[in-house]
């Protein structure tokens, strides 16, 4: 089966500073991978490679088989309309209140008229477990964890069929961040969609992923079956689950 | 080369040091030129070709527009009536008071009125585009855009590099009417001048050319204004003083074009 996404030896640097440095990953339809990894080692930079927010310098990037770095114009909306993203500072755009920020793909990204997009939006609202009226504040008026929340409902309302999460439980209190594992879960399962989670929760990797893979120095280091992360055999990702400061992941 | 003591060798490569220091600013500057002329042909391709966003346009024609008046206003006024005040004790030596509209309705419609109301709007309007999309693009909020399959170049830089070029003419003109006035306050009430007299110079003299020279720079640098403010906004570099910096870049480098191409365009029309 043709996997939903493919990074075939993605490479990015920063000026001296190589970040990604032969990324190869893929996920099948339907799948739910969570990427695990240090701060800094370039998870959200592989993420924002696939969506062409950040050009990578060398690789391939395949979505349904088809490559899609250096997409342009009409080709590339129509290859970004499959993708639904959570930012991880959330990104809400702060002169739109939150139900418009919830509802802008569908309006501005599709054409859809503002009355049947506002009801989607409330619906999604609803379903990261706000209140209604908290539509009608401006993001600037809301905490970090419920902006957050704002940004999972923005990222599932145009029913994407890739939707990528960035830190979606960071600040978020234990509970409201197992809601939104719970919600993650169920938006796959619902909408059928393949998910990329990024995330440094183990408990929330855990009740998300199908599998996980392990970045460290700019390269996936380990790739398996969510079953498989407690005997993976490397010391990387025992250290990385277990948070030992001791290992072979140095300190920086 | 010798470096037997580091005084010849510093005297020796001193000359080299600073052709390569002024080689490498002169590179600088050309690549600034070409990224920023790219960008401005990026950003008014997008202006004629499909989609528009008119309500983000509306709001910028507002933003740009009808907020800048009182600024513009007032500066038209004051230096209305400052002109006519300065060039009265001059022309009074001379017993040439009779010229003193002229040089009111001359000074403001061709220079006065644009170069200050440009100025004026680069500091308010500039400053607060660049400050405006340079905290979009460090909180990703330009990423955010474009993977909602709107193109930022659409949705943020055309609309207000419109309502830019769109309303500084129409500033202008308000500020012509307001500066003549001010001018004929001082003259009548202070300087003793007949209405009439005064009037009826101020109409003699001026040319339709006048204000339309004034009117056309005032385009430009409403164009120069909001390019300089959506271009250091949308390259400003990360964090807090990144937009504090690309803010200042924005005010600084219009304020400069519109006193350069100021002086071109007076250039192309008077001469
Ligand atoms: N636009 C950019 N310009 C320069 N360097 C960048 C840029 N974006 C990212 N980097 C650098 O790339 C590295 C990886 O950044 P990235 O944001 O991908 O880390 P991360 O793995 O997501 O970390 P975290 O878990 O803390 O979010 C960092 O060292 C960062 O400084
Ligand atoms: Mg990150």
């Amino acid at each position: 089966m043709t996997p939903k996404l493919e990074l075939n030896a993605v490479r990015k640097s920063f000026g001296p500073k190589k970040v990604l440095n032969g990324i190869d990953l893929a996920i099948q339809p339907g799948r739910s991978l969570v990427v695990i990894g240090g701060s800094g080692t370039g998870k959200s930079v592989m993420i924002k490679s696939v969506l062409g927010i950040v050009q990578p310098d060398s690789g391939s990037i395949r979505i349904d088989g088809e490559e899609v770095t250096g997409l342009r114009g009409k080709n590339r909306d129509a290859m970004l309309r499959k993708f639904g993203m959570l930012f991880q500072g959330g990104a809400l755009f702060d002169s739109l209140k939150v139900w418009e920020n919830v509802a802008f793909g569908l309006v501005q990204g599709r054409g859809m008229n503002r009355k049947d997009a506002r009801e989607i939006a409330v619906e999604k609202i609803r379903a990261v477990g706000l209140s209604p009226d908290v539509g009608d504040l401006l993001p600037a008026e809301l905490s970090g964890g419920m902006q957050k929340r704002v940004g999972l409902a923005r990222a599932i309302a145009a029913s994407p069929e890739i939707i990528f999460f960035d830190e979606p439980t960071t600040g978020l209190d234990p509970i409201m961040a197992d809601v939104i594992n719970d919600l993650i879960v169920k938006s796959v399962k619902q909408l059928g969609a393949t998910a990329l989670s990024i995330t440094h929760d183990m408990a929330s990797a855990r009740k998300i992923a199908d599998d996980v893979a392990m970045i460290y120095d700019g390269k996936i280091i380990w790739h398996g079956p969510v079953g498989d992360l407690d005997n993976s055999g490397n010391d990387y990702v025992d250290q990385f689950i277990h948070g030992r400061a001791e290992g072979p992941i140095g300190r920086i | 080369m010798t470096a037997s003591t580091p005084d010849t060798s510093t005297f020796i490569t001193a000359p080299f040091q600073l052709c390569r220091n002024t080689g490498a600013g002169l590179l600088g500057l050309f690549e600034k030129i070409g990224t920023l002329s790219l960008f401005a042909l990026r950003a008014v391709a997008h202006c004629f070709l499909p989609r528009w966003f008119p309500a983000q346009f509306l709001r910028q024609l507002i933003d740009i527009g009808y907020y800048s008046l009182p600024v513009v206003g007032m500066t038209a006024l004051f230096t209305g009536m400052v002109l006519a005040l300065q060039s009265y004790t001059g022309f009074t030596r001379f017993n040439a008071e009779s010229a003193i509209a002229g040089v009111v309705v001359l000074s403001v419609t061709r220079e006065l009125a644009p170069v200050l109301a440009g100025l004026m709007v680069a500091g308010r309007v500039g400053a607060a585009i660049a400050a405006e999309i340079g905290t979009m693009r460090v909180t990703e909020q330009i990423d955010a855009l474009t993977t909602l399959s709107v193109n930022p170049f659409k949705y943020l830089i055309a609309p207000r590099l419109m309502a830019g070029t769109l309303m500084l003419p129409l500033l202008v003109l308000i500020g012509d009417v307001i500066g003549v006035f001010g001018g004929y306050v001082v003259a009548i009430y202070k300087l003793g001048f007949s209405p009439n007299s005064y009037l009826s110079q101020t109409w003699d003299i001026l040319e339709t050319m006048d204000v339309v020279s004034g009117l056309v720079k005032a385009g430009a640098f409403g164009f120069i204004v909001a390019l300089m403010g959506c271009y250091h906004g949308f390259n400003s570099a990360r964090g807090a003083q990144g937009v504090g910096a690309a803010t200042t870049n924005a005010v600084v480098s219009s304020s400069i074009l519109i006193l350069i191409f100021n002086y071109i365009l007076t250039q192309v029309f008077f001469s």
